[in-house]
């Protein structure tokens, strides 16, 4: 068959003093038509950079494509004139983003936004045009496309919002589809239709995908071929099924093995552990009050019953807005619970004015989601690790000790103290926020989707150094996660959110294979790869 | 792990430091070189060739530019002066009280800078981050922005004695909101921030959060906005002056000399011309050293710019 894409050498020149002198070396790659082709690799492997240089959108002065050939049936795309590239673009070959949100206009009705696509490339009537509209709306399944047309993006759930994007896209029938991780930033069930429906319109209209993405997940749900790229070259290209069940290099073994398994571990529980910290219909809503009424009351968290024991880890699931972190913030009293309790060792701390909880504070420590923002950026690592020591009365050498050797513990090199967060990578920098909330000797750790930032191979290491510290110092670890396969590795216990309130709650073996609330169902199912098993014994080249 | 790899070698081909990227700024050295001239010109005006400003000639009034005499000194010898800039209708050397003129200008420029930040950003702060008393700080701001610079300045003269700290404080009082303003947005964004957040919970005491954690991430934004106050405290001293609320008329200003040249503008133009020449200079440095401190310091805008 002839491909619809076919990238021969590609190479692409990095601006001078960057890290590498290519960010994409010698790419061949080809897409077939009706097939998807998935691009895989970690964050700075150059596969959104091959995705941008084929549609021409590298951005100008920094990234430039040296040698190689990038053929659109049967057409150089490097050597296209600007007016070329813009005709082929919607009409030969269509591009979808991670951001719905962004890539979209957002005081430009979504109707005008795809008929923008049909004016520029083609010669219809507007009445044309509309029914078109309205045709390719369908397609993507919105409902209602009439009322949809004159909608604006923010009106739309973000999963609307990818279909408005896939219609764009698709409207003028390209032969090719660039989707560069566009499931990334949707909820596990909203991603599940939405791989669904790309693998569904593309069978229908003969469109050949490149299917760019970090998750092996999505790979085993979604792909026919897959080429793994790491450091810019790819080092691996085959069939989905060859790839996933007998990699042949070590990168690859390394990226599956990482994957964490659907199948919860088997670990004994302790009975007689004794329970550090429980909520009480904890409870957080917020109101919008106008001058004198109140008018639109938000419920973020409803009544919330949880248990942390001493050596446990409890796992809060769920989807974006269902009030897992709402849940944390109130325990570490980032904000106020509205009202219900909070007992750390049978205090009561929900409802302590400030002064009253400076005890208790050093005692319960969170370490965030995203670890480029939870260090100071203009101040030296070690005196973010030392700060909360300090404030309980420790002189500044003791804490330095103890950061010492905290640093060993988290695998870090101790003299590197002295440096900025800037010079540390996403996982490192994870690993100093862990160590900065072990100086407290806190007995509960809370991991507000600590790992979710970072790549699978990096995961898998911060993940393990939870465990090992949780066993070490017999802390109580909260875990809040939207991951499922993270939440089944780690957890004893999880409670599943939804709306606000605890639908499910108990050991994760039992929740995992015998899911009692129907949400809980639909969010296993929904699970990216559910059906495929990763094996963890790969790891071991890794 | 090894550190990260990508993100040192790209700092090092960049400048290391804030101060080489400043140097490598043309504006910055324009605006800076400039005025650090005027600030010299203004330390050293007794040496810069100048007679006493407020000496009184009634024989050599109104004398063009260049025009030459003997001046009597004090124990009786003369000395030939040259008039730069003409003499003004008492005959006073105009050069003389131009070059005198810009120690009061800068003075309340840098007066009015200093302070409405130091006020500002205090108030800012605290507004910022204590969320109830935003509305009742924000409100007093509010009505402080709706009393005009000119009308403070003259109710002020009405009540104290005209000079130069009456002056400084009519202009600095409604400058004040501004600062607040943009110091109160930086900490809304910043309190959110995860660090400021993980402070929180390992107990760190407010105030050594606002100074540790929020304060240094205003600093940069204040020194650009501190260079545009500057320049329009000295633009209202001057505007007071020439309407005559402000500095006395028997201290030379740029402000008292333009008003008095006013009524002679026809027919002697240098009385107005060169204080406004320095005027204009002055106040163009202290835009044009903002705007190259902006374009180092919020690399972004600069990039927007092209």
């Amino acid at each position: 068959m002839q491909p619809v894409l076919k990238i021969d050498n590609l190479s692409v020149q990095l601006p001078k003093g960057a890290d590498r002198q290519h960010a994409v070396e010698n790419v061949r790659l080809e897409v077939l038509p009706r097939e998807i082709l998935c691009i895989v690799g970690e964050s700075g492997s150059g596969k959104s950079v091959t995705g941008l240089s084929v549609m021409g959108l590298l951005p100008k002065g920094q990234l430039k494509p040296v040698s190689g050939k990038i053929l659109l049936q049967d057409e150089n795309l490097l050597e296209a004139s600007e007016e070329r590239l813009r005709d082929l673009r919607c009409t030969g070959m269509s591009m979808i983003f991670q951001e719905p949100m962004t890539a979209l206009n957002p005081v430009m009705r979504c109707g005008d936004q795809i008929d923008e696509v049909l004016s520029t490339h083609t010669k219809l009537e507007q009445k044309e045009r509309t029914q078109r509209i309205i045709r390719i709306m369908e397609e993507v399944r919105l409902p209602e496309p009439e009322r949809l047309i004159n909608a604006y993006p923010h009106q739309l759930s973000g999963g609307q919002r990818q279909r408005i994007m896939i219609a764009m896209a698709l409207v003028l029938e390209p032969v090719l589809l660039i989707a560069d991780e566009p499931t990334t930033a949707l909820d596990v069930t909203t991603q599940s239709s939405i791989l669904q429906l790309i693998r569904d319109i593309q069978h229908d209209h003969q469109t050949g995908v490149l299917f760019i993405t970090h998750d092996f997940g999505v790979v085993a749900e979604i792909a026919d071929r897959v080429a793994v790229m790491q450091w810019g070259k790819v080092v691996e290209f085959g069939e989905a099924r060859q790839i996933l069940s007998d990699p042949q290099h070590d990168y690859t073994r390394m990226l599956i093995g990482a994957v964490p398994s659907m199948k919860p571990g088997h670990r004994e529980r302790e009975e007689s552990s004794q329970v550090v910290l429980n909520t009480e219909k904890l409870s957080k809503t917020y109101s919008e009050r106008s001058l004198f009424r109140t008018t639109r009351t938000v419920y973020a968290a409803q009544q919330v019953d949880i248990e942390l024991r001493r050596g446990e880890t409890l796992g809060i699931v769920g989807e974006s807005g269902s009030g897992k972190t709402t849940v944390a913030r109130c325990i570490v009293r980032l904000i106020d619970p509205t009202s219900g309790e909070v007992f750390l060792d049978g205090n009561e701390i929900g409802q302590l004015r400030t002064g009253q909880l400076r005890p208790y504070r050093k005692r319960i420590q969170i370490i965030f989601q995203d670890p480029y923002r939870s260090l100071n950026p203009r101040r030296i690592v070690g005196d973010s690790i030392i700060e909360g020591a300090t404030n309980y009365g420790i002189s500044r050498e003791d804490a330095l000790k103890r950061a010492h050797s905290l640093m060993e513990l988290v695998q870090l090199d101790p003299n590197s103290l002295d440096r900025f967060p800037h010079q540390f990578s996403g996982g490192q920098r994870q690993r100093i926020c862990i160590a900065r909330a072990l100086t407290m000797e806190p007995e509960v750790l809370i991991a507000d989707e600590a790992v979710s930032a970072l790549d699978v191979s990096v995961q898998a290491q911060v993940l393990k150094l939870l465990d090992d510290v949780r066993r070490r110092f017999n802390l109580a670890l909260l875990f809040i996660t939207h991951d499922l396969r993270v939440a089944a590795q780690i957890c004893d216990t999880v409670a599943v959110m939804s709306q606000s309130k605890v639908v499910e709650y108990g050991l994760t073996h039992d929740v995992f294979s015998n899911p009692r609330h129907e949400y809980t169902r639909s969010l296993l199912d929904a699970a990216p790869g559910k059906d495929w098993e990763f094996d963890l014994s790969l790891n071991t080249h890794g | 792990m090894e550190v990260d790899s990508a993100a040192s070698a790209a700092a090092a081909s960049r400048p290391r430091t804030v101060l080489q990227m400043l140097v490598r700024n043309s504006s910055v050295w324009f605006g800076g070189v400039v005025l650090a001239v005027m600030l010299l010109t203004a330390l050293l005006a007794p040496f810069m060739g100048t007679i006493d400003p407020s000496n009184i000639d009634p024989i050599y009034r109104n004398k063009v530019p260049g025009t030459e005499r003997m001046l009597r000194l004090e124990d009786g010898s003369e000395v030939p002066i040259k008039h730069w800039m003409g003499t003004d209708m008492l005959g006073r050397d105009v050069y003389s009280r131009v070059i005198y003129g810009s120690q009061i200008s800068l003075v309340v420029g840098l007066a009015v800078a200093v302070l409405s930040i130091v006020v500002g950003l205090v108030i800012g702060l605290v507004s910022g981050y204590i969320r109830w008393l935003d509305g009742i700080v924000m409100r007093i701001m509010d009505g402080l922005m709706a009393i005009p610079a000119i009308l403070l300045a003259i109710a002020l003269m009405s009540l104290f004695n005209a000079g130069l700290g009456t002056v400084i404080f009519a202009i600095f009082i409604p400058e004040i909101p501004r600062v607040v303003r943009l110091v109160r947005s930086i900490v809304l964004s910043i309190r959110e921030e995860p660090y400021v957040e993980s402070a929180v919970s390992v107990g760190t005491p407010l105030p050594l959060i606002l100074i540790r954690h929020v304060l240094p991430n205003t600093i940069a934004p204040l020194i650009v906005q501190g260079t545009y106050i500057c320049a329009f405290a000295i633009l209202v001293e001057a505007i007071l002056s020439f309407l005559g609320v402000g500095i006395p008329p028997e201290i030379p200003t740029w402000g008292n000399i333009m008003a008095e040249g006013r009524i002679l503008f026809q027919i002697f133009p240098h009385n107005l011309l060169f204080p406004g020449i320095f005027l204009a200079i002055t106040i163009l440095a202290v835009n044009i050293l903002g705007d190259g401190l902006r374009d180092t310091l919020d690399p972004r805008m600069a990039k927007r710019l092209g």
